[in-house]
Formats: structure tokens, sequence, C-alpha cells
């Protein structure tokens, strides 16, 4: 018996969609997230994420309507980043039926808001997002924040044992000179990170072959593999992803073809 | 048709397990206040700490209504950390608990990771009606810190650094460390079988076959 290590779609969410094109052609609306979702889940994701990428207060309404409709019907972890900048705002996201949220350039910008939502909804409902450049001029990696947009200084390694000391129960971590490159995970810095955190750490950015979740799990120490375009493309199944990790030796729970 | 009340003490997110009780067949209704409770089956859901978790039930007199339904021998399923505070005393901020089960709650101190978050496995010691239809050694999904490590009335045992008990049953009390909500098509059959047993209890009909909601 052993903890599985998980395969996470990823959907981008905007004004009620899922934006970056699917190519789903059998299913009637492969725009509609929850109907996006429940499809990986019988294909055999372990868990949700959704982020809503616009996070505008006026969309926040139709984004919510969007976890809440996700909830009734999706019957799998489902964890949902942006937007969240505030204590009632995450009460807000959980009552819709998220079961964790994520934080990113809030945390940053307000590291006691991790504490507060750990306190308030424990740990395991507080994932903190953390964007990481490798720097050009020295070792390591950098926080950048606002979508890549803003760099901040901060060693991501150290920040993500200082999200992890103020609460966060989970770690998402995104290599931004990965992130759609389709070049692999970036192991070096999913084990920089895995090594100085008690927490579990989800791998994100570079996915392409089954050989990147392998890599991300084995040589990362990542627990968690998230991927986006190379499911919703249709490039690789879930199935395809756990088939590969399972001949390595990494022990995954039965994909939807198996069960 | 079967109702289910799960309790409401202001934690987090009670919209999975209501769909899914839904799915299972049930009609849930909320109870936030200490009074009668007109229902078949009783549901503590919760996660986060347990100090706060009592503090929460003890300030809306929730306690003394679990209590007593649990004392009239109905129906309870406690999922999480409505499983935990069944128990003793729990090492997570050294507080008591409702004391209905013998044991304590500890931290699995020897977990590679924590908390412990992800799909994990089952291993079934005994039979029981809530485990109808469910495979030994099926993967439910995880999210805690804290476990009781075992004792009586053990159904199902898992593993994570430490062995620790994952699904508990002593007469008409059940409860699982893991989350049947978030457990795909598992879980859902999980909900549906306690479903079953409260209708049972209340000599209503059985809940809608598993087989039309998964």
């Amino acid at each position: 018996m052993t903890l599985r290590v998980r395969v996470i779609p990823c959907l981008d969410v905007a004004a009620g969609r899922v934006v970056k094109g699917t190519r789903f052609v059998d299913l009637v609306d492969e725009g509609d997230p929850p109907t996006l979702a429940e499809r990986y889940a019988r294909e055999g994701a372990d868990e949700i994420v959704y982020l809503d990428i616009a996070a505008t207060p006026a969309g926040r309404g139709t984004f919510l309507d969007v976890v809440e409709r996700t909830a009734r019907r999706v019957f799998i972890p489902l964890t949902v980043g942006g937007g969240v900048r505030s204590v009632p705002e995450m009460r807000a996201v959980l009552r819709a039926g998220a079961d964790k949220v994520s934080l990113n350039t809030v945390a940053v910008r307000q590291p006691a808001l991790v504490r507060r939502c750990a306190r308030a909804f424990g740990s395991q409902a507080v994932v903190v997002a953390i964007d990481a450049r490798r720097r050009a001029s020295a070792t390591g990696w950098e926080v950048v924040v606002r979508g890549g947009r803003e760099p901040t200084g901060l060693d991501a390694v150290a920040w993500a044992a200082a999200a992890a000391e103020l609460g966060a129960g989970e770690l998402l971590v995104t290599s931004m000179d990965r992130d759609g490159t389709r070049s692999g995970f970036e192991t070096d810095l999913l084990r920089a990170v895995s090594d100085v955190v008690p927490v579990p750490v989800i791998a994100s950015g570079g996915a392409a072959t089954p050989t990147d979740f392998i890599a991300a799990a084995r040589d990362g120490g990542a627990t968690g593999l998230l991927a986006a375009s190379v499911f919703h493309r249709g490039l690789l199944a879930i199935d395809d992803v756990k088939d590969a990790l399972a001949a390595a030796g990494i022990p995954v729970r039965a994909s939807g073809r198996a069960a | 048709m079967t109702t289910i009340a799960v309790v409401d003490y202001g934690a987090g997110n009670l919209v999975s397990i209501e769909q899914a009780l839904a799915a299972a067949g049930a009609r849930t209704v909320r109870l936030r206040a200490a009074r009668p409770v007109e229902a078949d089956g009783l549901v503590v859901p919760g996660v986060g700490s347990a100090g706060s978790a009592i503090a929460r039930l003890a300030r809306r007199g929730l306690d003394a209504t679990i209590r007593s339904w649990v004392d009239d021998g109905r129906p309870y399923l406690g999922i999480c950390l409505g499983l935990q505070l069944l128990f003793e005393s729990s090492e997570e901020e050294d507080v008591r608990l409702l004391g209905m089960l013998p044991g304590r709650v500890v931290r699995l101190a020897s977990a590679p990771r924590l908390p412990h978050i992800g799909w994990n496995q089952v291993a079934l010691r005994e039979r029981h009606a809530l485990f109808d239809g469910i495979e030994d050694g099926t993967d439910f999904y995880f999210v805690h810190s804290y476990a009781v490590a075992t004792g009586g009335g053990v159904l199902g045992m898992t593993e994570y650094g430490v062995s620790f008990a994952s699904a508990v049953a002593v007469g008409s009390v059940a409860g699982v460390q893991f989350h049947p909500e978030r457990s795909g098509r598992d879980g859902l059959r999980l909900l549906a079988n306690f479903v079953g047993i409260a209708a049972r209890a209340s000599g209503r009909s059985a809940a809608r076959p598993v087989e039309e909601v998964a």
C-alpha cells in the first residue's frame, strides 16, 4: 500500500469558458469547464485545477458559477487559483465547492494572508503557487509574479520554504522557462524545492512526453504532476501518462481505462 | 426519500458532500444549530484542525446534538475530522474530543510528507455494509495530517509511513479518514451504502442503486 503520485489536468478559465482550445471533437461543448473536467475525471485524472486567468471582479460571479456547476458533477478534488485576495474571497470559492485555493501573487505581496487562510480553513485547503524563472547571472531561481510579468528578486526555493512555514499545505511550482515550451518539467527546480519543504510539491510547466512526468516524480520529488495543453490537445491521454509512470515503478491509481 | 442531515459548523466546502449524497440518492438538509434532527442519517464532514472544529461545534450546541444522536443508536458517518471528533483526544493542540470511541488521534509523525494528500489504499479488515461492492485495496482520496493508529471497530487500514485506521465502525457509528465525496465512483458507492444503511434503520426503502449514479 502506498500513496499514489497524482496526475492533474489544469484548465484555464475566462468568462466561464476553457481558453486554450481543446480538441475533443466528441464533446458537445468542449469549452465548458465542467464538461471537460468530468471527462478528465472519467479518464482517471486524480484532481482538477482551474485557473481564473481573467480574475476580474466583474467576471467573478460567472467563475464561481463554473466552480459550483463542476462540484455538482465532478467527484474528485478541485483546486481553484486566481482572484482570491482575502479570507472572505477564499471562503466564497470553498463555499462554491472547491476543495483548495491556490494563492500566487497575493501570497508574495501579503505572506500573512497564507497564514490567515490556513488558520481559517486548514493548511490542506491552501496551495501556494510559485512561478519561478532561472536567474541569468547567478545560480538558482527567482520568483516572478503577475503571470510572469514582474520579477520579485525573491529566491524561489527560500520562498517555497517560507510559504510552507506560513501554512501552505501544498506548493504548485511552475517553471516559467519551461511553461508552454514542451521541453519537460524543470526537475532541478522541483528537487531543490522538494528537498527543503515538508509538504507535497506539484510540478508544473513544460510537460510533453510521459518520460517528463516520470522525471518530475523520480528526479524532482514531485507527488503531483500538472499539465494543460498536452491533455487538452489530445497529445497525451491521462492513461498514457499513468501507464508510463506505473511501468517506471511509480505508484499511480488505476486509470479510467483499467477501472 | 432518505434524508441525510449534514452538520454545518462553518468550516469549508459542504457543496461537494451534499452533491455527492444527492448523487447517491439522498435528500440533504443542513444542520447549523442544536435542534431535533429530522433525518435518517447524520453526516459530519470536516477538514482543518480538531481544536477549532470542537470549539465551533460546542459554540452552536452541536456537540450535544451529535452525542444524543449517537447515544440513540442512529446512523452516523464521520468524514475525516468528523471521524476524529468521536475519539477521546487529539495530539493536535492537545484537545479533548467527544470521547464516544476509545482512542487518541495522533500526528502521522513518520510520514514522508505532511499533509497526507492524495489517493491511497484501504485494506479491509472486516466486511461491513459501508463497503458493499467495494474491493479490498480500493483507492480513496485523503487530506489530513492526523489519524487514529488503531483500536476497536477498525474496518480498514491505510499506510503512509505508519499504519492508521482509515475506516471504523462501532454499532451505528461509522467513520472514514478519507473523503468519499472526493473519491470518484467508489466514494459515491460508499455514500450510497451509508444512505442505504440509514434508510433501513428508518424502515424506508433502499437508496437508488449506485449503478445509476456512478
